[in-house]
C-alpha cells in the first residue's frame, strides 16, 4: 500500500488501521504516530462541529456520550460537503438506530428539531408581506387566498413533547416537559430562528398553506383533526415574526 | 518583480481571521486592524445573521476569503459543485483577496475537514498546477497559495516544498502566502532550519503573511512535535522570524489567526497590535 489519498483517507477514519508506507518524520524514519496528529484533527474538529449542531442534543447526552456518539457517525456518515453547516443530517436517523439509546425515544425528533433551526438561521433572507395586505380585505376575500411563507420558515412535527424538552435545556425555569405529542413552528424574525409551540391542527394548518390551500381550505383540513383549531395566534406570529412574504387573492391566481 | 497588486488588494497592515462573537467589538473599535480574513466555507449560506455581517464588514473593512475545503492538493479533480460556491461567494463579495492551501481535503465524496499532506513529485506538481489554472479561471482572478504545516514527510517527494511552491506559482502566475507559523512548525517537525526553508522560498511572490500559534507535543521518540493549533497567541520565535521575513520582503499584509479557544477582542487586538509592531518596524528600518 502507497500512501496514496485513498488509504491515507482511510487509515485518517480508522484509527486501527495500519499506516500507509511511505511516511516518515522528515529524517527518513517511519512517521508512527505522527499520523495521529492528523486523525485526531480530523476526529475532533468533525465532533466539534457535530456538538455545535447540535448543543441540546449533546446537553442530554452529555459530552463525552456526544463524542462516543460523533467517532461513530463520522464512520457511518462521513462529511459530504466541506460546507459544515450541512454536517449531521442524517443524525436524526442515525441516533434512531442505536439500540443502545431506545430509551431516548425523543432523541431523534430533537436532533431534527436542531437541524430545522440551523437550516432556518442559513435560510435566504426576504422581504416581508406588509401586513395592511391581510387586514384590509374582507372576510370572504381572506378565507380564499393563499400565503407564501419565508424561506427561514420551518415546521417539525413530533409525537414527543419536542418544544417543551428543548426549552428545558436552553432556559432557565422553563416547566417539566409533559408527555404528549408537539408540533413546532420555527420562525426568524431577523436572525435568531424560535421555536414556538403549535396549538393541535395548527401544524395541518400550516402544511397545507405551504401546499398552496386557501387559507379557508387549510382551516377546514386542520379542523378536520382538532375541531376547536383557531388559527388567530399562530397567524400572529406569522405576521410579528416577518414569516409571510406574499399573499394571492384568488382571482390573481390561474 | 511580481505585480502584487495585480494578486491582492490587501493593504500591508494588520488583519485578523474574523469570529462571529467579535463583530460588535470590531465595529466599535478595530485598533491597528484593518482588515479582516474569513474562511470562505462558512459564507456558503443563502442568508441569514453571516452573510448579513460580512456584508457589514466588507463596508469598512478589505476582505480577504481564506479557503479551507477545496482540495487543490487532492489527486481527484476539483469538486464542481464547490468551486461554483466559491465562485459565488467571491462574485458577489468581491473581496480583495482569494486564497487556499497547498493540501488536499477530501477523497472521493469524503470530506475529511483537515489540511492533508501530499507528496511533492512531478505527478503532483502537474496536477496540483492544473487545479490552480481551474480556480483561476473560474474565479477570473489570481489566486495566492499557502504552504502547509507538516508533521510528517514523504518517501517518494523529489521537490522541496519552497522549490515545488516556487515552480507552482511560475508555471500558474499565482501568488504565495507565506505562513511563517507554518515555517517554523514543519522546520521543528521535520527537522530543517527556518532559514534554510525562507532562503529557498520565492519571497518575491508572498502577497500575504500568516502568523498563529501552535501547541507542544512529542513524537514517538520523544523528539518535538509542535501541533498547528491556532489556540493561543503568536509564539516568541513566529514573531521573531515574521521580522526576519519582512526585512526581507518589506510591508506585506500580515494576519493573526486565532481559531481555537477563540480569546475576547481586547486580547486579538494587542497580538494585532505586535504585527503592527513588525511591520512598523520593517517600514522605518
Amino acid at each position: 500500500m502507497t500512501a496514496g489519498t485513498g488509504s491515507f483517507a482511510h487509515a485518517l477514519l480508522h484509527p486501527n488501521v495500519t499506516l500507509p508506507e511511505g511516511l516518515t518524520d522528515g529524517n527518513g524514519q517511519p512517521a508512527g504516530r505522527r499520523l495521529n496528529v492528523l486523525r485526531n484533527n480530523v476526529a475532533s474538529s468533525l465532533g466539534e462541529a457535530l456538538r455545535n449542531g447540535f448543543p441540546v442534543v449533546t446537553k442530554l447526552l452529555g459530552t463525552e456520550n456526544m463524542k462516543a456518539i460523533a467517532a461513530l457517525y463520522l464512520r457511518a456518515y462521513p462529511p459530504r460537503s466541506p460546507v459544515l453547516s450541512a454536517y449531521g443530517t442524517d443524525l436524526p436517523e442515525f441516533l434512531a438506530g442505536l439500540s443502545q439509546l431506545s430509551h431516548l425515544g425523543y432523541l431523534p425528533d430533537i436532533a431534527r428539531l436542531e437541524l430545522a433551526l440551523r437550516a432556518s438561521y442559513h435560510a435566504a433572507d426576504a422581504p416581508a408581506l406588509d401586513p395592511s395586505r391581510l387586514t384590509d380585505l374582507s372576510p370572504q376575500d381572506l378565507t380564499e387566498s393563499t400565503l407564501s411563507f419565508a424561506p427561514s420558515l420551518r415546521l417539525v412535527r413530533s409525537r414527543w413533547p419536542v418544544h417543551a424538552i428543548w426549552l428545558r435545556n436552553t432556559q432557565h425555569d422553563a416547566p417539566k416537559p409533559v408527555a404528549e405529542p408537539q408540533d413546532v413552528l420555527i420562525t426568524r424574525r431577523e436572525f435568531d430562528p424560535v421555536p414556538h409551540l403549535l396549538p393541535r391542527g395548527g401544524a395541518d394548518w400550516i402544511a397545507a398553506i405551504s401546499k398552496g390551500q386557501s387559507l379557508g381550505d387549510a382551516l377546514d383540513v386542520a379542523q378536520t383533526t382538532a375541531p376547536d383549531f383557531d388559527p388567530a395566534s399562530t397567524l400572529a406570529i406569522l405576521l410579528r415574526d416577518n414569516a409571510l412574504t406574499s399573499l394571492t387573492l384568488k382571482d390573481q391566481r390561474l | 518583480m511580481l505585480d502584487t497588486a495585480r494578486l491582492n488588494r490587501l493593504p500591508a497592515a494588520p488583519g485578523v481571521g474574523f469570529k462571529p462573537q467579535h463583530f460588535a467589538a470590531i465595529m466599535e473599535d478595530a485598533g491597528p486592524v484593518r482588515w479582516l480574513e474569513i474562511h470562505a466555507e462558512n459564507y456558503m449560506g443563502d442568508g441569514g445573521r453571516p452573510l448579513a455581517q460580512l456584508r457589514a464588514l466588507a463596508e469598512r473593512f478589505a476582505i480577504s476569503v481564506h479557503g479551507v475545503g477545496l482540495s487543490i492538493g487532492g489527486a481527484q479533480p476539483l469538486d464542481k459543485d464547490h468551486l461554483a460556491r466559491l465562485a459565488k461567494l467571491v462574485g458577489w463579495l468581491d473581496p480583495a483577496s482569494f486564497s487556499e492551501h497547498l493540501a488536499w481535503s477530501s477523497h472521493g465524496d469524503t470530506y475529511l475537514n483537515d489540511l492533508l499532506p501530499l507528496p511533492y513529485t512531478n505527478a503532483t506538481l502537474t496536477r496540483v498546477a492544473e487545479h490552480i489554472d481551474t480556480v483561476q479561471s473560474t474565479l477570473r482572478r489570481p489566486m495566492l497559495l499557502e504552504n502547509p504545516s507538516s508533521y510528517l514527510a514523504f518517501a517518494e517527494s523529489t521537490w522541496s516544498e519552497p522549490e515545488f511552491l516556487a515552480e507552482l506559482a511560475r508555471r500558474t502566475g499565482c501568488g504565495l502566502l507565506l505562513d511563517v507559523n507554518n515555517v517554523f512548525i514543519s522546520s521543528v517537525n521535520l527537522g530543517f532550519t527556518p532559514q534554510s526553508y525562507l532562503d529557498a522560498f520565492p519571497l518575491s511572490r508572498v502577497a500575504e503573511i500568516h502568523v498563529g500559534g501552535h501547541d507542544h507535543d512529542a513524537d514517538d521518540h520523544g523528539a518535538p512535535l509542535l501541533i498547528d493549533s491556532h489556540a493561543r497567541p503568536v509564539a516568541p520565535p513566529v514573531w521573531d522570524l515574521l521580522a526576519e521575513v519582512l526585512a526581507r520582503t518589506g510591508p506585506c499584509p500580515v494576519l493573526v489567526e486565532w481559531d481555537n479557544d477563540v480569546p475576547d477582542w481586547p486580547t486579538l487586538r494587542d497580538e494585532a497590535r505586535r504585527a503592527e509592531h513588525a511591520l512598523q518596524t520593517v517600514a522605518v528600518g
